[in-house]
């Protein structure tokens, strides 16, 4: 015997179950259908789910990497790592100051260190002629168009001598500039803030609001940070700093860095002493991501639930098919198959059925989650289709997996039907 | 000349909670290779397990049975399918033919469990000689419901012919033909049997087993006679007229 007939006996061995499966599968096609349906419903909504898992994830993501992925942000008191600083509680921690922005920025020990704003916040009415709004203050210093990567739409910035000098200039926040002024230029006109006259110096182009953290610079007045600190709020700290890094893998010696400058000025020897923080995107990112990674694992289970189900309709038709077929295996005994050769045939023709819903299954899997997306991205969101083809493959083989797992106990029975008793049947 | 099957004290006991039932007992009987034996006996008589004892498809609960000197009492279920595939051919009452598959794919079926699979074309080949020897080859890829009674069953004694065996076991070939159908065939049995094939006919009609040389006759569960038939039917299928 050659090898070439061999090689013809294996496929031979697979191909001709196959095309009995197939006529088998086609001769009762609405039961075929409604198996295999079973299966694709599970492989579809495994592949649905890990895609719009995949994609909400990549969105969330990306809206934190927006706000920017190589910036510091110093917050006043200590807090562990995983813990929100205290300052979130309302708590009024007055441990730092413009100078320690100043040493942060002017210091030689940090050159990758590109920039750094300090910033400190309220909420204020703003009056114009008759009319007056509630916005949010922000002083900041002149810094913080470079750091932020703010664009000036109107008029221009204020500069640094305006801050050391405690100029009562403003720049307005585009949404705050069209509540206060209307259609109309704000540029160069007075307004209140308090009891205290402002000149409107510049208008921030729009920027829309981002999903983390930040508020939105559109609602915002900003003010020189000296000036909010004397003239409206009257404290001498900041409310935290935010440091822009070179590149984003610049961040951890940076970090460094700054711990060890901002221990150094505030004569802090044991680092549980620390009465600031230093964080940075990663470690946000990093828990976002373990959070939603849960979520994905969870919702796969519950995809799960759905192929198992589908598994149990095959071995449910298997065994009906079985029982039907009684005879037909008994023949094949008869004339010379072994227990093996049947418990291959049903086996093989169990995984065909999910085979074939597995196909399906993507097929529609992949369509819907396209619409998902269409729909996510109509809108207004930025939702990829993130479909890998892993998960394709693995839909494959578990789909081909559930065929064989569940269908090997009805081929196991059938392979154990005695021929005589098979064709007794009637 | 050795034989080709050789029983001794053959039993089939069936147990069904505390009844025991002796199917067939005690039963001992040689037969030589070319012989066209007829089993004979009313329902209930044990033919029909005696014949599925001696064809492999069961074994007896006692006795030995030498098949060409082998005693396959002890063989395993693979060694049962072996002899099944290579050495005999069935031909049953239903015809057993499976459905929606044409005459050739049930033709070749036996073919398909060769341990070593044979070429395409000798498979064809093989399939085609058989269907001639029942004058079928006019059917060969037509679907097994187009056929009528009597086509169906060529086809299923060309399936038994297939794989070329020594032995054919034809379990009440004519039980579901008419009388027509039924002598063509016996027809058929008698040519390979004149062929050099040996036959083993199970039939409760006794017009039936006149077409056979030799008659066993079996009732409850046991042998009760074992004669030479003389003056044996010839089947002449074509006329549908005994000579």
């Amino acid at each position: 015997m050659d090898s070439r007939l061999r090689g013809n006996d294996i496929i031979m061995r697979f191909w001709n179950p196959i095309i009995i499966s197939y006529k088998n599968l086609m001769a009762t096609k609405l039961r075929s259908f409604l198996t295999i349906l079973g299966v694709v419903i599970g492989v579809a909504s495994v592949i649905i789910i890990m895609a719009v898992g995949r994609s909400a994830q990549a969105l969330i993501i990306d809206q934190i990497q927006g706000v920017g992925s190589n910036l510091i942000a110093v917050l006043p008191g200590a807090s562990n790592e995983d813990g929100p600083p205290a300052s979130v509680f309302g708590i009024a921690v007055t441990t730092l100051t413009y100078d320690d922005l100043q040493a942060i920025r002017n210091s030689r020990r940090l050159p990758e260190i590109e920039d750094g704003a300090g910033y400190v916040s309220g909420s204020v009415s703003i009056s114009y002629r008759d009319s007056s709004v509630n916005a949010s203050l922000t002083g900041t210093t002149a810094s913080y168009l470079n750091v932020e990567d703010s664009e000036i739409g109107k008029g221009r910035f204020f500069t640094e001598e305006e801050n050391l000098n405690l100029s009562r200039v403003a720049v307005l926040g585009n949404q705050v500039a069209k509540d206060v002024f209307g259609d109309g230029n704000p540029i160069n006109q007075r307004i209140e803030i308090g009891d205290q006259n402002f000149q409107v110096i510049g208008v921030f182009e729009e920027r829309g609001s981002s999903a983390f953290g930040a508020q939105s610079q559109d609602d915002s007045i900003f003010i020189p940070l000296k000036t909010a600190q004397k003239n409206i709020l009257g404290i001498n700290h900041l409310g935290f700093i935010r440091l822009k890094v070179k590149s984003p893998d610049l961040i951890d010696s940076a970090k460094a860095g700054t711990v060890t400058i901002l221990r150094d000025r505030h004569n802090i020897k044991d680092p549980t002493k620390d009465d600031f923080s230093v964080r940075d995107q990663a470690s946000a990112l990093e828990t976002i991501t373990t959070v939603t990674n849960a979520l994905r694992y969870f919702l796969l289970a519950i995809g799960s639930i759905s192929l198992i189900v589908g598994g149990v309709g095959i071995m449910n038709i298997m065994l009906i098919a079985v029982s039907q077929r009684i005879r037909e295996v008994g023949l094949r005994k008869a004339v010379g198959a072994k227990n093996e050769d049947i418990l291959y045939q049903f086996i093989i023709e169990s995984a065909t059925v999910s085979f074939v819903g597995g196909v399906i299954g993507i097929i529609f899997g992949v369509l819907i989650s396209l619409i998902i997306a269409l729909i996510g991205q109509a809108l207004g969101y930025e939702w990829p289709l993130l479909i890998s083809p892993v998960s394709i493959l693995i839909a494959v083989v578990i789909s081909i997996g559930v065929g064989i797992l569940f269908g090997s106990y009805p081929a196991r029975k059938a392979s154990k039907i005695s021929p005589m008793e098979a064709l007794r049947y009637e | 000349m050795s034989n080709l099957i050789k029983t001794k004290n053959l039993c089939k006991t069936y147990v069904n909670g505390e009844v025991k039932t002796n199917a067939v007992c005690g039963v001992s009987f040689e037969i030589e290779k070319g012989e066209f034996v007829a089993i004979m006996g009313p329902s209930g008589s044990g033919k029909s397990t005696l014949m599925q004892m001696l064809g492999f498809l069961d074994r007896p609960t006692e006795g030995d049975y030498f098949f060409e000197d082998r005693n396959v009492v002890g063989f395993s279920d693979d060694e049962l399918a072996k002899i099944r595939n290579e050495e005999v051919g069935f031909i049953f009452q239903s015809f057993n033919l499976l459905p929606r598959t044409t005459v050739f794919e049930n033709v070749e079926l036996p073919l398909l469990y060769f341990k070593n699979r044979i070429s395409k074309k000798e498979t064809e080949r093989r399939v085609f000689e058989a269907l001639k020897a029942v004058m079928m080859e006019h059917r060969v890829y037509h679907y097994t419901n187009q056929l009528s009674g009597g086509e169906k069953q060529r086809v299923a004694i060309a399936r038994a012919l297939v794989n070329n065996p020594e032995l054919v076991f034809a379990d009440e070939p004519t039980g579901n033909l008419d009388s027509k159908s039924g002598l063509q065939v016996m027809k058929i049995l008698q040519q390979l049997n004149d062929s050099g094939k040996t036959i083993i006919l199970v039939t409760h009609e006794n017009y039936t087993s006149q077409h056979a040389k030799r008659l066993l006759k079996m009732q409850d569960g046991v042998l009760v006679s074992d004669e030479v038939i003389k003056n044996r039917l010839i089947a002449d299928g074509e006329s549908g007229l005994i000579k």
